[in-house]
C-alpha cells in the first residue's frame, strides 16, 4: 500500500516537477548572477521554500534591503498561504507525525495537489500528503541548485516551459468544476480576481482579491454547496 | 554580493521565519474548536483559490499588446478540452505546454 501511495503521489507530482525544475533553475541562475554560489541556493530552497518569494529575495539580497523591508515584503508576497492553511486545517490536523513538515511545505503547487485529492481504498492519504510535499520540495531544491551550478552557461530555449504550472492549475480547475455541481465558489474566485486585476494591476491584485473572495463567500453562504452541513 | 555573507544569512533567516509563520499561523490560531465559519471557509476556499491562481498565472498577459494573449487563450482552451476528453493529467499538461512553447517560440515570434 505504501508503494501504491507513492505511485499516486509521484504521478500527481509530475507536472509540478516540470514547473519547479524550470522555475527553480531560473531562481538559481539569477542568484549566482548576483555572486551567490549554489550553497546559498540550497540553503534558501531548504529554509524559505517559496517560489515567488525566492525570486523577490534575489532582489532584496542584491539590493541590500533592510530587515524590516525583508519582513514586510515576505508578508506581502506570502500572505496567501494563510488561506491554504485554513482550508487544510482539518485534513492536516489528522496527519500525525508528519504534520509540522506538511504545514512548512504547503506551497501553491503542493496545496493545489493536496486540497482536492480524494481518498482511495488502496492508499494512505496522510502518507500521500507527505510524499507529495517532499517530492515537490526535492524538485525545487534540485532545480535551484542545478540552475546556480550551470548559471548562464545553460543554453536551451525554455521560453514558455513555465506554462506547465498554468496548465496544472487549469487542469485542477477543470476537475473541480466537474466534481462539484455548484460552480459559485469557483466563479467567485475567478470573477473577483479578474476584477481586482483590472483595478489594481498585476503587482498588487492578490491581497484585494483574497479579501474580496472571503467577503463574497460569506455573503453568498446560503447559495453555496453543502450548506445543510454548516 | 553587495552585502556581507553574515547579513545575507540574517535576511534569509527573516524571510524563512516569516514564510513559516504565515504557513503555521492558521494551525496555531485554530488549534482547538475551529469556528464553524472557518470550517465553512475551508470547504469553499479551494474552489475559489484555484480560480484565483489561474488568474494569477495569467496576470502578465496583455490583451492590447501583440500577441494579445492569443497563445495563452489557445493553450488554456486546449488543456481544458483535452482534460474533459481524456481526464489524463499526463496528456493535458504536456500537450498544453508544448502547444504554448511552439506558439511563443515559432508562431508568434
Amino acid at each position: 500500500m505504501h508503494r501504491q501511495t507513492f505511485r499516486y503521489a509521484f504521478i500527481d507530482s509530475l507536472p509540478v516537477m516540470a514547473g519547479y525544475v524550470v522555475l527553480g533553475m531560473g531562481f538559481g541562475i539569477l542568484l549566482q548572477d548576483k555572486g551567490y554560489s549554489w550553497l546559498w541556493a540550497l540553503l534558501m530552497s531548504l529554509t524559505i521554500y517559496a517560489g515567488s518569494m525566492q525570486y523577490v529575495a534575489v532582489d532584496l539580497l542584491s539590493g541590500g534591503a533592510t530587515m524590516l523591508a525583508a519582513f514586510l515584503m515576505t508578508i506581502m508576497v506570502n500572505v496567501r498561504h494563510l488561506f491554504y492553511g485554513i482550508s487544510m486545517l482539518e485534513k492536516y490536523n489528522r496527519a500525525g507525525k508528519t504534520r509540522p513538515y506538511l504545514i512548512f511545505a504547503l506551497t501553491d503547487e503542493t496545496y493545489s495537489l493536496v486540497c482536492s485529492k480524494q481518498e482511495r481504498e488502496d492508499m494512505d492519504i496522510n502518507l500521500y500528503y507527505f510524499f507529495v510535499s517532499i517530492l515537490n520540495q526535492s524538485y525545487w531544491i534540485t532545480g535551484s541548485v542545478v540552475g546556480a551550478l550551470l548559471g548562464s552557461a545553460f543554453h536551451f530555449n525554455s521560453a514558455g516551459l513555465d506554462f506547465a504550472m498554468t496548465a496544472l492549475f487549469v487542469v485542477i480547475f477543470t476537475e473541480q468544476w466537474e466534481k462539484e455541481k455548484n460552480h459559485l465558489p469557483a466563479l467567485v474566485g475567478v470573477g473577483v480576481s479578474v476584477i481586482c486585476l483590472l483595478i489594481f494591476g498585476a503587482s498588487g491584485f492578490l491581497i484585494p482579491s483574497m479579501i474580496g473572495i472571503v467577503i463574497l463567500l460569506f455573503l453568498l453562504k446560503k447559495r453555496m454547496p453543502e450548506q445543510e452541513n454548516v | 554580493m553587495t552585502i556581507s555573507p553574515a547579513y545575507s544569512l540574517i535576511l534569509i533567516g527573516i524571510m524563512a521565519a516569516t514564510t513559516a509563520l504565515l504557513r503555521f499561523l492558521p494551525f496555531l490560531i485554530f488549534r482547538h474548536n475551529t469556528p464553524q465559519s472557518i470550517l465553512y471557509l475551508g470547504r469553499v476556499l479551494p474552489y475559489a483559490i484555484i480560480g484565483m491562481l489561474v488568474v494569477y498565472c495569467l496576470k502578465g498577459v496583455s490583451l492590447v499588446q501583440s500577441p494579445h494573449g492569443i497563445p495563452e487563450l489557445i493553450s488554456v482552451v486546449l488543456v481544458v478540452l483535452l482534460h474533459k476528453w481524456k481526464h489524463n493529467t499526463l496528456i493535458s499538461i504536456p500537450a498544453g505546454t508544448i502547444c504554448y512553447m511552439v506558439l511563443l517560440q515559432v508562431v508568434f515570434r
